[in-house]
């Protein structure tokens, strides 16, 4: 099945536009539930996938947009045929740029509210990179394969992640 | 608040524990919800808060932030905070966090430790 359609390069299969409104996370979040059952994840790793773009989502909501409901976010979705089976999701604000290395990390051992979420991104995914758009905004590449939930690893464990982390 | 935001959580008392019950996904847009309610619940001054979660398919950041919030806010009031019947995707939220070990999580509401 992979060919030219599922290499990073290739135009995504899905493209859309979503309106700031938290609201509308629960619908975002069963597009990319289906896509990904699709393309052949196990209910683990739908999961795992579905929470790490929520969480992507509301981080923008909340930080980028300051909770404006009228921003767009834009999200791609493509199939990877390598290094094996997976799926590259891109998801595209016009908020502020900022440094991804001054991300902060969350410290676990503080018992706080807040600062979960990119955590999550980062242990949830393969691939979890922050860069500027040329036009303004920021971007945020996330990869997830289907054999990085097809076992009974810790879920502690991060897989490897490409040069994402401060 | 917009269609599709709103979410029901019942009550119900038991002696000096209160139980709430949220029904579905628990995300950006439900957790000011909840984050109310357990507010409501603490004004109450019961010994003991149960959130039933049996019927909470789905939790985000925000939903464990909103009760990493009431768990500080019920030890400084002096009253106990359980969580009960999590299911597996919300539970491995909390173990990802490291949050599992923070929280009084049982399987059933009446159930110990």
């Amino acid at each position: 099945m992979p060919d030219e359609q599922s290499s990073p390069q290739a135009p995504p299969e899905i493209q859309l536009c979503v309106m700031s409104q938290p609201r509308l996370l629960g619908a975002v979040r069963a597009l990319v539930e289906t896509f990904a059952e699709r393309i052949g994840f196990c209910e683990r790793g739908r999961g795992e996938l579905v929470l790490a773009i929520d969480e992507a989502m509301t981080n923008i909501i909340r930080h980028g947009y300051d909770h404006a409901e009228d921003c767009r976010i834009w999200m791609s979705l493509r199939t990877l045929a390598e290094p094996s089976l997976g799926i590259r999701i891109e998801i595209e604000d016009h908020q502020a740029s900022f440094d991804p290395e001054e991300l902060p990390e969350r410290d676990l051992e503080e018992v706080r509210p807040g600062g979960l979420g990119l955590h999550l991104i980062r242990r949830l995914t393969r691939t979890c990179r922050h860069e500027a758009r040329p036009e303004g905004g920021m971007r945020l590449v996330i990869e997830k394969f289907c054999e990085d939930a097809a076992g009974e690893s810790d879920p502690n464990t991060p897989s490897s992640s490409e040069g994402s982390h401060p | 608040m917009t269609p599709g935001d709103t979410m029901t959580i019942s009550e119900e008392r038991q002696g000096g524990d209160l139980l709430l019950k949220p029904i579905g996904d628990v995300d950006l847009s439900r957790s000011p919800q909840m984050r109310e309610r357990l507010a409501k619940a603490l004004a109450q001054k019961p010994t003991r808060i149960v959130v039933d979660l049996s019927q909470v398919p789905y939790m985000d950041s925000s939903g464990v932030a909103t009760l990493v919030e009431a768990l500080q806010h019920c030890r400084k009031a002096g009253c106990e905070l359980v969580l009960t019947s999590l299911h597996p995707k919300v539970r491995s939220i909390f173990e990802i966090a490291k949050l599992n070990q923070v929280f009084k999580i049982v399987d059933a509401p009446g159930g110990g430790g």
